[in-house]
């Protein structure tokens, strides 16, 4: 983990940004995530016959409402709030959507294990505004996920596309699209917008998996530990076709995907400092003067530059 | 014998024919009692690489107009050309 408050640098939230996640392998204790398991079953005994609107038979007390401050969340005893209120958690939710954000829902998602259930690539919203502000999804895998035992896949890079949730779909493979394997106790933290589908888990372990929602409560501005964001905040200069810094957020925003060529990288790129420029404030910052060069010429006429 | 159809659709990295292949999908009419493809690796570097190996193309998009206030905007992945090739098969 980066500092001791447990928030993130500022490359790691600028990584966030031109990813669309974060992952953190084995970030809860074993002891903990053995219980958080115990729980989950109890929990998805409510949640799975309520997602299809059965009444469930039996009731976890105590369980969060949408729109309840994080902090009251799964109070004591509680293995799932332990985990909700580790430091290290804490400063990765802080540093994305500030401090307490809303409960928006969370899930159990769980895979029996040899099941042949297979989601289609899909995005966890109906669609998006064109604002920059977005939520955050805890993806905690409390046991082992081995290569090809069900594990998430989703497709980096893919977050800040406005598309409707099942339109992508039909994409049955993207290049360097990932599929989630790694230890227990790991935490994947995703920007909303993410394209992700669930896998099938002909392992011989059944596979667990929470998520849950966060909403922002507070601006999204500069929530990180910021000690290193002058050093490496670039200034609208920073130009690949002019002269370039190899160690800013900048060169880190311009890291695409195999998906992603081209104009269509640039496009890409100019959504990434959209949303950077929301979460520091600085409504000049730019990388590769796409929109400089634009904000320029309209000021020549008074306007602001469109698109 | 009865024909059955398959189809592969492939999204380019740009809007030309010989450009890379990003994403692909493929639904097999066939069953698997034709030609397969292989699921984890793209099945052709481009599209006019697909031509050669038998697809037909049956769809290609067509450029859009850029509407004002949405430039910069992107959403689903632009340039997805769809091949089709018919397979003879034993009933």
């Amino acid at each position: 983990m980066p500092a001791s408050d447990h928030c993130l640098t500022t490359l790691e939230v600028a990584r966030f940004v031109a990813e669309g996640y974060l992952r953190f392998d084995a970030l809860v204790p074993a002891g903990l995530n053995e219980r958080v398991i115990e729980e989950l079953s109890r929990l998805a005994q409510v949640k799975l016959p309520q997602a299809i609107g059965v009444e469930p038979k039996a009731e976890v007390p105590g369980r969060p409402q949408t729109l309840t401050p994080l902090s009251r969340c799964y109070p004591p005893p509680s293995a799932l709030g332990e985990v909700l209120r580790l430091p290290s958690i804490q400063g990765i939710i802080a540093s994305l959507v500030g401090p307490d954000p809303l409960y928006d829902h969370d899930f159990v998602h769980v895979l029996p294990e040899r099941g042949g259930y297979v989601q289609h690539l899909h995005v966890d919203a109906i669609i998006d505004s064109r604002d920059p502000t977005f939520d955050i999804q805890l993806f905690y895998f409390p046991r082992e996920v081995e290569e090809g035992g069900g594990g998430t896949r989703f497709i980096p890079g893919s977050h800040l596309r406005r598309v409707r949730a099942e339109q992508v779909a039909r994409y049955q493979h993207i290049l360097g699209e990932e599929h989630f394997a790694g230890p227990a106790g790991t935490l994947l933290v995703f920007h909303h917008g993410l394209w992700h589908a669930g896998q099938p888990n002909p392992s011989d372990r059944t596979r667990w998996m929470y998520k849950v929602r966060l909403n922002p409560r507070v601006p999204q501005v500069r929530l990180w530990n910021t000690g290193d964001l002058d050093e490496v905040h670039n200034d609208p200069s920073d130009h690949t076709f002019a002269t370039m810094r190899f160690d800013s957020v900048g060169n880190v925003l311009r890291k695409m995907q195999p998906w992603q060529h081209g104009h269509e990288a640039r496009l890409e790129l100019v959504q990434r400092v959209r949303l950077w420029r929301y979460l520091t404030g600085d409504e000049q910052y730019d990388v590769d003067y796409y929109l400089t060069r634009l904000e320029q010429r309209a000021a020549l006429l008074g306007k602001e530059a469109g698109g | 014998m009865s024909i059955r159809q398959q189809v592969l659709q492939l999204w380019l990295a740009e809007a030309a024919l010989d450009t890379p292949v990003v994403a692909w999908a493929f639904h097999d009419g066939c069953e698997g009692r034709g030609p397969a493809l292989p699921a984890d690796e793209p099945p052709y570097g481009s599209g006019a690489a697909a031509l050669c190996d038998g697809w037909c193309l049956i769809q290609a998009p067509s450029p859009q107009a850029v509407s004002a206030g949405s430039e910069h905007e992107t959403g689903p992945l632009p340039h997805e050309y769809v091949f089709e090739r018919r397979i003879e098969i034993a009933d």
